[in-house]
């Protein structure tokens, strides 16, 4: 019964967290994925990007993004592996992947929280 | 209740069984599975960025040694292959956007084209928002 009051808010943050990586992770993997492990552009400064780090509003807008993103992701490998591989355990499923995007949660707002 | 006194529960439906390569017979099949799959590689850059925020907290030294670890072959591959992925899945989620939404301005229906151009136009903006912030 609850499964069914959550599945909305999943979907609402599914679409949210779609419409986040579609504009925000091209630009992001293209710089810090490729062009400055690379060298291609020079990675920016240790004080610059610890000061943008540290920054109060960088924390709420780098823990939505990476929520929403883990939460967008959780939910469309679900039915990645109820379509695609038409998987019969459903409800394992269900738990291993929103149970993913929950670790993965908890570790980013620490992983932010040690850097505030 | 059934007509012959059983419930629902049962009924025995007829379910063909699927194989699990369904999705190599067509064209549009694989591409949907491939756009699916995007979603493993937001998960691998979401993980890659909280290391990245981890490593600028504690030191520069362990900046410098993220940057190192980055450098290796096989993470820039898995970077490459992200990057492919989340254009596709860029792609694909502007253009349905205008089949889920219907917005509507002063009564009349927003078309798609104007849709598709603001999402690009958003994307532009933020690009250039994100390139500013980091390399300023």
């Amino acid at each position: 019964m609850t499964k069914r009051r959550v599945e909305p808010l999943v979907w609402l943050m599914f679409s949210a967290g779609g419409v986040l990586a579609a504009v925000f992770l091209p630009i992001l993997i293209l710089l810090f994925g490729l062009a400055f492990p690379l060298g291609w552009l020079d990675p920016p400064g240790y004080d610059h990007l610890h000061a943008v780090v540290r920054n109060p509003l960088t924390f709420v807008v780098l823990l939505g993004l990476f929520v929403l993103m883990l939460v967008h992701s959780a939910h469309r490998f679900r039915y990645t592996l109820y379509d695609g591989l038409q998987l019969k355990k459903k409800r394992t499923v269900a738990v291993l992947c929103y149970g993913a995007a929950i670790v993965g949660s908890i570790a980013a707002f620490a992983a932010l929280w040690s850097a505030a | 209740m059934t007509p012959s006194g059983g419930t629902t529960s049962d009924l025995r439906l007829y379910r063909p069984r699927v194989s699990t390569w369904w999705w190599t017979r067509k064209r549009s099949y694989t591409l949907f599975v491939l756009r699916e799959l995007s979603s493993v590689f937001i998960a691998w850059f979401v993980v890659y960025l909280i290391l990245f925020v981890y490593a600028v907290g504690q030191s520069e030294a362990a900046y410098r040694r993220f940057l190192g670890w980055a450098s290796a072959p096989w993470v820039i591959g898995l970077n490459v292959l992200a990057l492919f992925f989340v254009l596709l899945h860029t792609v694909t989620w502007f253009a349905l956007t205008p089949q889920a939404m219907d917005v509507r301005l002063a009564g009349r229906k927003v078309p798609g084209f104007h849709i598709l151009a603001g999402q690009y136009t958003g994307l532009v903006v933020v690009s250039l928002f994100v390139l500013w912030l980091v390399t300023l």
